[in-house]
């Protein structure tokens, strides 16, 4: 990143890189397969024919951490499960950002017990949450174009 | 790797792997629980020589919700909403059979109208589960344009049920004592058109898999199971019916009017995944049909019992009668008594046999509910049937024995 | 109800054989036997009566009640002959042990791992017993009735701030 350390704040041509750097990352954003329960069912459904997530930039889901930048976590995530969770965030090379999809993933959803973690965002920080039981593929659509707005609205100063 | 190593050869797990592994003969490769092609949270440890798989050993329990503990800390009706979320792919199937288990422990009347209705859904429902495996089976052996296909016949029949209950996958449409509110009028049209357009879709989906040399040279042969085996493991459902017995629990020891629906149950000799590819696609010939003959003989009359005891009043009365008024409350804040007795309630599921064994204890909430999933049960047969094989052989075994990791962890 | 008649005639030879005690609900024959026998019962209802599928194996907890404290309950499923038996297990006290019938029915290897995960009954002559649904590190037996369901508090806005301190975040 050197050259906005050398050029410093030249106005138009910072301003200008900023908006190419978001724009890119958020039109071709890979997601990882990260289906676990119900949710991934809608997650494919939303990647399928009727409700096309390919239209989004989103063509492939990529089964390997290292090649891709959104993790959609789909699904409850059990105790058994929360550190390899936490080892595939850790395995994906930054910049990184993570959708927590459905009730069971952003807050433990209808299970409030000893095998659930109450909530992803005890163990990954979330940038945006997708609420339903299952949500539908439509409200995964507008969860992950809200993503897309944040992405876009990202500033020089956060990832220099 | 040496990782895995290490935790493989401690002491406890020794016994599981041969003794080739540890001396380094062959390779211990963890197919870990995220895995494009595992259906879900599975880890399969694999001893490998070469390409050929010596051994496999199933590692389940990531996906361990504790809903039999859940169910005991709620009452009988609100306990039906943990159901739905164990196998994910058949909602209404486990809503059947757990609204058979506690009209079974209370020994509660359903009217033929709402039997007639659940037979028509778990059918449908059934369909939908078989095309969700069509689509990921295919697109774990690269044939991608069916999964598409797939997806797009199972939103007709998401749309069904999204217009009867309001939500597309966990419904809780069937409640104890019948159904929960009765069929829009839009609802008869919307079934017809599917019972119109899907054998044509399912004639789309033979002809580019049934007879396709590359389909037949990945599936014929592998995986074979006898029907001894199969028994003896406790095999039930599609796996064992594709082995080459016809047994299926909807003609031998029939529920919810099924006796009345002329069906035939699909069978096919051979034990291989191709056999149990060709029984799953003509057990959603035969849905379609027993679809049919249900929504053309479907009884008028009350879509819920009315025995107060057990089911909530409808909303209506609730201004004019004192009775219902006091049923209504007792009913959502303490729940129905049952009996200190229990029942074991089986269903045919799109995996096998599901069964619920419900203990009551004389007060409003489960004592105990322990769920026999087929996908446990199936999934032991696994390293049996997947001695020998390449390691894509495995993945189309896995497609084929249809697992659900809801189903199989709880 | 009544029992079918092939069904009584092998309950009462159960009785007869080994001890075992009969019982019926909305017509569902249950059998009580010893847990010192039941890899004989089992033996004998593959063998002599048919009954060659395990179809599900699990058990309930009675505590505070310590005799007994569980019930095993076996469910045989005679394929052929499409009857279905109930076999109940009693067992006392905190840590009992029952004899495996993995060498009857090879089926019953996952749902014994299955019990001694959730309820912590020992099974003796098991080829494999380990942790099966829980992490390999877990400390007690969920599904007992003394193990608390572990739920977490729920924020109401005058305990918001409470629970949030308490709450475990990640450190990036």
């Amino acid at each position: 990143m050197g050259l906005e350390q050398k050029l410093g704040n030249m106005g138009i041509v910072t301003t200008t890189l900023e908006n190419v750097v978001n724009w890119s990352r958020a039109n071709a954003m890979w997601p990882m397969l990260f289906g676990l329960a119900c949710c991934a069912i809608e997650m494919m459904g939303a990647q399928a024919s009727n409700y096309d997530l390919s239209r989004f930039g989103m063509e492939l889901m990529r089964p390997s951490p290292r090649q891709s930048d959104l993790m959609i976590v789909a699904g409850r995530v059990s105790r058994k499960m929360a550190p390899v969770l936490r080892r595939l965030y850790d395995q994906m090379p930054a910049p990184k950002w993570v959708v927590s999809m459905g009730d069971c993933a952003s807050c433990g959803g209808v299970y409030n017990n000893y095998a659930i973690v109450q909530g992803v965002d005890e163990i990954v920080p979330v940038d945006v949450y997708v609420a339903g039981c299952p949500p539908r593929p439509e409200a995964l659509i507008h969860g992950i174009m809200t993503l897309h707005e944040k992405v876009k609205a990202e500033k020089l100063k956060e990832w220099a | 790797m040496s990782l895995q190593q290490v935790e493989i050869t401690s002491e406890e797990l020794r016994h599981l792997v041969s003794n080739r592994a540890i001396e380094g003969e062959t390779v211990l490769l963890n197919m870990g629980p995220q895995h494009p092609s595992t259906h879900g949270v599975l880890r399969l440890l694999l001893e490998l020589d070469g390409e050929i798989v010596v051994n496999c050993i199933p590692d389940i329990g990531f996906l361990h919700t504790g809903i039999e503990k859940n169910i005991e800390a709620k009452t009988y009706e609100k306990a039906e909403v943990m159901t739905d979320r164990l196998d994910y792919l058949n909602t209404m199937g486990n809503n059947l059979v757990y609204c058979l288990a506690v009209e079974k422990l209370v020994d509660l009347d359903v009217p033929a109208r709402a039997q007639a209705v659940r037979v028509i859904f778990t059918e449908l429902q059934r369909i939908s589960s078989h095309l969700v495996w069509l689509g990921t089976a295919a697109l774990d052996l690269a044939a991608m344009s069916v999964f598409l296909y797939c997806f797009r016949e199972r939103e007709r029949i998401l749309d069904v049920m999204e217009m009867c209950s309001g939500q597309r996958m966990m419904t809780t449409y069937f409640r104890p004592g019948g159904l929960w509110r009765d069929l829009p009028p839009e609802f008869e049209d919307a079934v017809r058109g599917i019972l119109n357009d899907f054998p044509k879709r399912i004639d789309e989906y033979e002809g580019l898999l049934t007879n396709n040399p590359i389909f037949i040279d990945r599936t014929k042969g592998i995986g074979k199971l006898s029907v001894a085996d199969g028994i003896a493991w406790g095999v039930t459902g599609p796996s064992l019916r594709g082995s080459g017995l016809a047994y299926d629990l909807r003609k031998e020891e029939p529920y919810s009017g099924y006796e009345q629906y002329e069906f035939d149950v699909a069978t096919a000799d051979g034990g291989d995944v191709y056999t149990r590819y060709l029984v799953r696609m003509e057990e959603m010939r035969q849905s379609l049909r027993i679809v049919k003959q249900a929504l053309d003989k479907l009884p008028s009359g009350p879509f819920r019992s009315n025995n107060r005891k057990f089911v909530p009043p409808p909303r209506a009365e609730l201004g004019t009668s004192m009775e219902a008024v006091i049923h209504h409350f007792k009913l959502w804040t303490e729940g129905f008594p049952a009996p200190k007795e229990s029942v074991y309630v089986p269903v045919e599921s799109p995996r096998g046999e599901l069964g619920v064994l419900l203990e009551g204890d004389g007060g409003p909430k489960p004592y105990r509910c322990y769920w026999r999933t087929p996908s446990f049960v199936n999934l032991q047969v696994l390293p049996l049937l997947s001695k020998g094989v390449f390691v894509a052989d495995l993945v189309a075994i896995i497609g084929s024995i249809d697992i659900v990791l809801g189903d199989a962890d709880r | 109800m009544q029992l079918d008649s092939t069904l009584n005639a092998i309950v009462s030879d159960l009785e007869t054989a080994f001890g075992a005690r009969p019982g019926e609900f909305r017509g569902r024959a249950r059998v009580i036997v010893a847990p010192e026998r039941i890899v004989e019962v089992a033996r004998t209802l593959r063998d002599k009566h048919g009954f060659d599928m395990l179809a599900a194996l699990s058990a309930v907890d009675y505590w505070p009640q310590r005799e007994p404290r569980f019930h095993v309950v076996y469910e045989f499923k005679a394929v052929a002959k499409k009857l279905r038996l109930e076999i109940r297990v009693p067992l006392n006290g905190d840590e009992p042990e029952l004899d495996s019938v993995t060498s009857v029915f090879p089926n019953a290897n996952w749902h014994e791992r299955e019990l001694w995960d959730m309820f912590g009954l020992k099974i003796k002559n098991h080829p494999d017993l380990r942790r099966i649904l829980m992490p390999e590190d877990w400390v007690g037996h969920p599904l007992r009735k003394d193990y608390p369901l572990g739920y977490e508090e729920v924020q109401f806005s005058f305990n918001f701030e409470d629970i949030d301190k308490r709450k475990p975040r990640p450190k990036d």
